[in-house]
């Protein structure tokens, strides 16, 4: 992978922490449904196989030094693209639960939209969920909370399955939440007057493994995102006040 | 309560020398060991000086000195661990762009590596 050579130049990341069991098949997936794209994976420092299955098959592989967390190596990812010079970045995560037939239809939305951001629902036709009661219930207080933050409804804020163009590359290659970082990353990019557009998408089951995020996680997952959309309104609230630009 | 004065007396004198032994053995850099010293010393001061104690204990509306020394030790520790996060979340913070830009330097550099053996 090297510089991007295009004015509509396309990356695709997939963020992976031990994924060994569908990385492979993950990225042989979005080669064959996008052949045309570069794909690379950033390996958040997995102690599994997860490396060398993803370059066997085909993808790039950034690799962090150490444990980040799931904000950090997209970050990491963000970081490159722009430094590459890519114009639209989509991430899809990398154990399977995105569907790379969507892919299409996340970048002609973003090139054809005056959006700096597109956002795969699950939920806008009404398709199904695979999310426990205790996600699904924070999903709904999410949507409720963001309402009058964003200015508009957004059905599936805790989505990864997420496009950006370089306008947002480059706020997010300076400033990226780490950890749960969907919801923040909309309340950032609203502070800073971008916008965002959702694309009904179905999402999978994982293909393998456990969501990391457990039913006593999801009660800290709900505070510490809310503490975090409350910081960051705060912080952007305070910077337009003192009449400094966002940073 | 001459019992609680001592032992924190005690507790103070052990956490500088604890202190003094870490910087030593250079466990603690020493510019995160002057809040401890601060620390410890305020705690050792107030827990011997009588006057002091009854002045913090009727500043403080607490009866009884020994818990106003309790009080004061309690909000000492909380500064010093508050101080302890800020630094914590900066070192974090400058952590997660250098291991990033390690990965993207290698990266760079993998490419670069695999072009000139491609070129041979």
């Amino acid at each position: 992978m090297t510089k991007a050579a295009t004015p509509e130049s396309l990356l695709i990341i997939v963020p992976a922490f031990n994924e060994e069991a569908a990385i492979g098949s993950v990225v042989r997936e979005i080669r064959e449904k996008v052949p045309d794209v570069p794909v690379l994976v950033i390996d958040d420092c997995s102690v599994d196989s997860t490396v060398a299955l993803a370059r066997a098959a085909g993808a790039e592989v950034l690799c962090l030094p150490h444990h980040l967390g799931l904000g950090g190596a997209v970050q990491a990812g963000y970081k490159l693209a722009y430094e590459l010079g890519y114009q639209y970045v989509i991430r899809i995560d990398g154990d399977g639960q995105h569907d790379p037939a969507y892919v299409e239809k996340i970048f002609q939305a973003l090139r054809r939209s005056s959006c700096q951001m597109v956002i795969g629902s699950r939920f806008l036709d009404g398709g199904g969920t695979h999310s426990g009661p205790v996600r699904a219930l924070g999903i709904g207080v999410f949507r409720l909370i963001l309402r009058p933050i964003l200015g508009k409804p957004v059905h599936d804020p805790t989505s990864g399955f997420v496009g950006v163009n370089r306008a947002a590359l480059e706020v997010f290659s300076k400033s990226f939440p780490l950890e749960y970082p969907e919801i923040e990353a909309l309340v950032v990019l609203q502070r800073k007057a971008f916008s965002f557009v959702e694309v009904p998408c179905r999402m999978r089951p994982r293909m393998a493994g456990r969501s990391t995020i457990t039913a006593m996680k999801s009660l800290y997952y709900i505070f510490h995102v809310l503490l975090g959309v409350f910081v960051n309104v705060l912080k952007y609230e305070r910077r337009r006040r003192l009449g400094r630009p966002a940073q | 309560m001459d019992g609680l004065l001592n032992f924190l007396t005690g507790l103070s004198v052990l956490l500088i020398l604890f202190v003094l032994a870490s910087v030593r053995r250079a466990h603690i850099r020493v510019e995160y060991s002057v809040s401890w010293f601060a620390a410890a010393l305020i705690l050792l001061v107030v827990s011997r000086s009588e006057s002091a104690l009854r002045a913090i204990s009727g500043l403080l509306g607490i009866g009884v000195p020994p818990l106003a020394l309790l009080t004061v030790a309690g909000c000492v520790f909380l500064i010093v661990l508050f101080r302890l996060s800020v630094i914590i979340s900066g070192l974090k913070d400058a952590n997660i762009a250098l291991a990033q830009r390690v990965a993207i330097l290698e990266f760079h550099l993998r490419t670069l590596n695999e072009k000139t053996e491609a070129h041979k």
